[in-house]
C-alpha cells in the first residue's frame, strides 16, 4: 500500500517537473519568436555588444556540458569504480546540456530560420565551421557511449567509446575557447590562454551540475551519499575550481604585463562599473573563495549540504565570470587608433551600455529549460540513478566502511 | 512614297547597319580598344576579375572638420535610413574625430570596411556568406548569412552592422535584410558600371577631394601612383591584413 503511495506521488512529482522545465521552454520559444519577428533591437544588443545575453547561457551550458561528461571519463578512462556508476547520468546530462545550449545559440542567430544554410555551407577556416561538426558529433559520440555503458552485451566496448568521448570533449572546448581566442580585434580575446581555460572552467561547471543532480536523485529516492564519496567528489571540484582561478588569473596578469592591454585590464577589474562588482564580488568571492571555504572546512566539507551549496555558487560564479568576458570584452572600445580619444557617430571610443533584455534572459532560461526536460525525462524512463556497490567499493579501496 | 524613296531608304538602312556592325566588330575585337574597358565597367555576366584591387587613399589632411558628406552620401546610396538609435542604426562609413593623449592634437577621418587582403571576418564566417571578390572587394552574400556576427567580432575596425530592425524603401542595387550582417561594399553596383563609390563623389563635390579611389593594380592609376610616391598607412597594421584602404596623415 504504502509502495503504491510513494509511486502515484512520484509520478505527480515528475509530472510537475515536466511541466515546469515544459513551461520554461515554452516561454524561451516564445522569447526566439519575439526576437526574429522585431529584430535584435528588442534586445540590449547593438553594434558593439553583438553576443549578448543568450550567449553567456549557451556557452555556459556547452562549455558544463562538456565538463559534466569528465565524471564519466574519471570512471571508463582512468578506471576509478566510484565514477563508473555515474557514468550514465553524466552522459545524460552532458546531451541535455548540448541540446539546451545549441538550441540558445541557434535561436539567437539573426536568421534562425536559415539553420538549413548552416547545416550545407561552410567555411573550413571558420572555428564556428569545426563546432558545428564538433557540437553535433558530442551527441553522437555520447549516444553510442551510453549504449555500451546501459547494453550489457556493448559494455565490452564502453572503454573505448569513454576514450572517443574523453578525447571528443577535450577537442570540443578547445573549439569553444578559441571562438574567443582566435579573435584579434578586441582587447579582451586573441589569447592562447582561453582554451585551456575553458576546459578547466568545463571541468568545474559540469562537476558542480553534477553534484546538484545527483543529489537532488538521491533525495529524491532517500539515499544517501556515502560520505567518501561525497568526499571525493567534493575535493575534484576544489581542485578544479581553484584551477579554473589559476588560469583567470594568468589571463589577467598576462594582460596586465602588457602596456597595450593595461587600459583593457584596469576597466575589466577597476574602473570598468558592473564589471569589475561581478568579478571581484560574483566571481572571486561567491563564485571562487566561498565554494573553496565550504569544501575545504574541516567539518563544513564533509556535510552534503554545504557541497551542494558550494557547487550552486561555482554555477553563480561561472555566471558572472562568463558575463564579464563575454559583455565586458565587447563593451570596452576597440583600440583602433592607440594613443588617440575617439569620438563618432557611431560611438567609437566608448564603452557601450549594455543591458540585458527580458526576451534574452527568457531565451536563455529557455534553454536551461531544455537541459532540465531531457534530463527529468531521461531520470525517469532510463536506469540513469548511480547505484553503488558498497562491496565493490570497499574491495577497490574506494571508501572505508 | 515613290518607289524610288523607298529604294534609296532601303539602302541607307543597310549602309547603317552595315556600318555599325563593322564598328562594333572592330570595337570588339581590336585588342584593349573595348569600350567596356575604357570606362573599367564589366557586363554584368563577367566575374569580377583579380587583375584589378580596388582601393581607397584617404588623405586626412584634406577631410574637414565638420563635414559629413561622405557618411551622408553613403546613407543615400546604399538606402541606409538613420533612425536616430546610434547604437543600432546601420552606419556603413562614419566620420571619426580624433585627439591626440599627449598633445591634444586632432584631425579627423571616415572610417569603413577596409577591404582587407586577409579579412579576419572572412576567416571566421562559418558559412562563407563574408567573401572576398577576386578584385579585394569584401561583401556579405545576403542569402547565406546566418546572422551569427561572428564576423562583428571578428572585424578590427567595427565596420561592420547587423539589420536591427524590419527595413523599408530599400535600393534596388543594395539588397539587404533583417538579422543579417552587412557593411560598406565600395559601392561595388557603381564600381561595376565604372564609376567610383559615392562617397568619393561626395568628398570631390564639396571640393575637399581626401578620398582617392583607384585600382590599386594599375601602375598607371592615380591612387597607384601616389602609394608609390607618398607616405600612407594602414589602420592597425600590426595585424598584417593589407587593407586596400589606405590612410595619409595619421
Amino acid at each position: 500500500m504504502q509502495v503504491e503511495v510513494f509511486h502515484r506521488l512520484e509520478e505527480r512529482f515528475f509530472y510537475g517537473l515536466a511541466l515546469a522545465g515544459g513551461l520554461i521552454v515554452g516561454l524561451g520559444l516564445l522569447a526566439a519568436h519575439y526576437m526574429e519577428t522585431h529584430g535584435h533591437i528588442v534586445t540590449g544588443m547593438d553594434n558593439q555588444v553583438v553576443w549578448g545575453t543568450p550567449h553567456i547561457f549557451a556557452i555556459f551550458l556547452i562549455v558544463a556540458a562538456s565538463g559534466v561528461l569528465n565524471v564519466a571519463s574519471i570512471g571508463s578512462v582512468f578506471g576509478k569504480t566510484v565514477y563508473k556508476t555515474r557514468a550514465p547520468l553524466s552522459g545524460l546530462l552532458s546531451i541535455a546540456m548540448l541540446a539546451g545550449g545549441l538550441m540558445v545559440l541557434m535561436l539567437d542567430l539573426g536568421r534562425p530560420d536559415r539553420l538549413i544554410v548552416a547545416m550545407t555551407y561552410y567555411n573550413f577556416k571558420s572555428i564556428f565551421t569545426w563546432n558545428v561538426f564538433l557540437y553535433t558529433g558530442l551527441f553522437a559520440v555520447v549516444a553510442v557511449y551510453l549504449w555500451t555503458l546501459m547494453e550489457p552485451r556493448m559494455n565490452r566496448y564502453s572503454k573505448i567509446a569513454g576514450f572517443t568521448a574523453f578525447v571528443w570533449r577535450l577537442v570540443l572546448t578547445t573549439g569553444t575557447g578559441s571562438i574567443f581566442g582566435f579573435l584579434v580585434a578586441r582587447q579582451a580575446y586573441a589569447s592562447a590562454v582561453l582554451a585551456p581555460m575553458f576546459i578547466v572552467m568545463s571541468f568545474g561547471w559540469g562537476l558542480a551540475v553534477f553534484c546538484i543532480v545527483q543529489s537532488a536523485m538521491f533525495s529524491w529516492n532517500k539515499m544517501e551519499l556515502h560520505p567518501d564519496i561525497l568526499k571525493r567528489m567534493k575535493n575534484l571540484l576544489g581542485i578544479f575550481v581553484a584551477g579554473t582561478a589559476y588560469f583567470v588569473a594568468i589571463y589577467h596578469v598576462t594582460n596586465l604585463y602588457f602596456a597595450k592591454q593595461i587600459d583593457f585590464t584596469r576597466f575589466i577589474l577597476v574602473d570598468g562599473g558592473i564589471y569589475p562588482l561581478l568579478f571581484w564580488i560574483g566571481y572571486v568571492l561567491v563564485g571562487t573563495a566561498i565554494p573553496l571555504f565550504l569544501i575545504y572546512h574541516p567539518k563544513l566539507g564533509k556535510s552534503c549540504p554545504a557541497v551542494i551549496w558550494a557547487s550552486v555558487l561555482v554555477l553563480f560564479g561561472a555566471f558572472a565570470l562568463l558575463y564579464v568576458l563575454i559583455i565586458g570584452g565587447q563593451a570596452f572600445p576597440l583600440e583602433i587608433f592607440p594613443g588617440k580619444e575617439v569620438t563618432s557617430s557611431f560611438l567609437d571610443g566608448q564603452v557601450a551600455p549594455y543591458a540585458p533584455s527580458a526576451p534574452e534572459i527568457l531565451l536563455g532560461l529557455g534553454g536551461i529549460g531544455v537541459a532540465f526536460l531531457i534530463t527529468t525525462i531521461g531520470v525517469r524512463v532510463l536506469h540513469f540513478l548511480p547505484q553503488d556497490d558498497f562491496v565493490q567499493l570497499q574491495g577497490a579501496g574506494n571508501i572505508t566502511d | 512614297m515613290s518607289e524610288k524613296e523607298q529604294e534609296s531608304g532601303k539602302a541607307g538602312r543597310r549602309g547603317f547597319i552595315g556600318a555599325s556592325i563593322a564598328g562594333l566588330a572592330t570595337l570588339a575585337l581590336a585588342p584593349g580598344v573595348r569600350l567596356i574597358e575604357i570606362g573599367n565597367a564589366r557586363p554584368a555576366d563577367e566575374a569580377a576579375s583579380s587583375t584589378h584591387r580596388w582601393g581607397m587613399l584617404i588623405d586626412t589632411n584634406k577631410c574637414a572638420k565638420g563635414c559629413n558628406a561622405c557618411a551622408t552620401a553613403c546613407n543615400l546610396e546604399n538606402g541606409l535610413v538613420q533612425t536616430g538609435r546610434p547604437r543600432t542604426d546601420a552606419q556603413w562609413i562614419r566620420k571619426v574625430e580624433l585627439r591626440d593623449k599627449r598633445t591634444g592634437a586632432t584631425q579627423q577621418m571616415p572610417l569603413m570596411c577596409q577591404h582587407c587582403e586577409h579579412p579576419p571576418c572572412v576567416d571566421v564566417c562559418p558559412t562563407g556568406a563574408s567573401f572576398k571578390r577576386a578584385d579585394g572587394i569584401v561583401l556579405v552574400d545576403r542569402h547565406i548569412c546566418i546572422g551569427c556576427r561572428y564576423c562583428m567580432m571578428a572585424c578590427p575596425y567595427k565596420a561592420r552592422s547587423f539589420v536591427h530592425e524590419p527595413l523599408t524603401e530599400q535600393k534596388p542595387d543594395v539588397p539587404r535584410g533583417k538579422g543579417c550582417v552587412e557593411s560598406c561594399t565600395l559601392c561595388v553596383h557603381r564600381v561595376d558600371r565604372g564609376e567610383t563609390p559615392a562617397c568619393v563623389e561626395a568628398c570631390a563635390a564639396e571640393g575637399h577631394k581626401a578620398l582617392l579611389f583607384g585600382d590599386l593594380k594599375d601602375a598607371n592609376s592615380e591612387i597607384a601612383k601616389r602609394l608609390k610616391t607618398e607616405a600612407s598607412t594602414e589602420l592597425r597594421a600590426n595585424l598584417q591584413l593589407n587593407t586596400g584602404v589606405r590612410y595619409q596623415g595619421i
